[in-house]
């Protein structure tokens, strides 16, 4: 019988992976797909606590943090291609100026 | 079963993302992170979800990774260097994350159920489809709007950068 808490401790394995990846690799690119890791751990936290409580709130939030996190992308890698015009690198304890 | 199941779909998840952060060539992080999605769309479909496994394999597997390889392409990477692929805060922040992942599941772990149980059990879940999208478009409809707004924003803000490098010229 699966029980909330396999849902939580597979949520928090990936949570933790997003943000080990976060403060240890310096491209940014890794650094970008670490946070939809740690999206993807949130997420399926909420749809967990959607199904055991029986409620539809946490699945309707999941939706739109998806649709979020695709913006989030979005503008994301757009910001990168043009700090990677601009500076020729791509990592983040590099580009540490305030005016390019 | 279901159990054995999860099981398979938790270790495939958690080992391919250890991959995404622990391997050198930007694309094969990436089509490890492919992979763990996928298996984050099998984890909804044993909460009883189907609807949020199809909108994952389309929005996550299909257009945000296919977004992530095509900025892997136009940037050029390659394979990085031992040296240039760990941060030197690295071993401070992997004691901190133990010590994180430690609390969290501790608390996880001695949580119980406390909270009175809704409307949407096993046999009203059975439509999912049908009964995510009439709250989407009833009780959750201002949320909708403005995740819509959002989204233009998104896509007028990329548009935006882009032009706006095109007028710099060649930079």
């Amino acid at each position: 019988m699966l029980t909330l808490n396999h849902f939580l401790i597979l949520s928090l394995a990936l949570f933790s992976v997003g943000v080990a990846g976060v403060l240890i690799r310096r491209n940014i690119i890794i650094v970008l797909m670490s946070l939809e890791l740690i999206f993807n751990s949130v997420n399926i936290s909420l749809a967990a606590f959607s199904y055991y409580l029986q409620s539809l709130n946490g699945t309707v939030f999941v939706i739109f943090n998806i649709t979020v996190s695709a913006a989030e992308v979005a503008i994301g890698i757009a910001i990168l291609v043009l700090v990677y015009r601009q500076r020729r690198n791509v990592y983040v304890d590099e580009l540490n100026g305030m005016k390019g | 079963m279901e159990q054995l199941f999860f099981y398979i779909f938790a270790a495939i998840a958690v080992i391919s993302a250890i991959c995404v952060i622990s391997l050198r060539n930007a694309v094969h992080s990436a089509v490890f992170l492919i992979v763990c999605l996928l298996q984050v769309a099998a984890v909804y479909i044993l909460l009883r979800a189907p609807f949020l496994a199809a909108v994952q394999v389309f929005i996550y597997v299909g257009a945000v990774m296919v977004f992530f390889l095509f900025a892997v392409m136009v940037l050029d990477l390659g394979t990085e260097k031992l040296k240039q692929h760990i941060h030197s805060q690295g071993g401070p922040a992997v004691v901190i994350v133990a010590a994180m992942s430690a609390v969290l599941g501790y608390y996880a772990l001695k949580g119980s159920i406390t909270a009175p149980l809704g409307e949407y059990n096993e046999a009203a879940l059975a439509r999912n489809t049908e009964v995510i999208g009439r709250s989407l478009f009833t009780q959750y409809i201002f949320p909708f709007e403005v995740v819509s707004v959002v989204l233009l924003a998104a896509l007028i803000g990329a548009v935006v950068l882009v032009s706006r490098m095109k007028a710099g010229g060649g930079r």
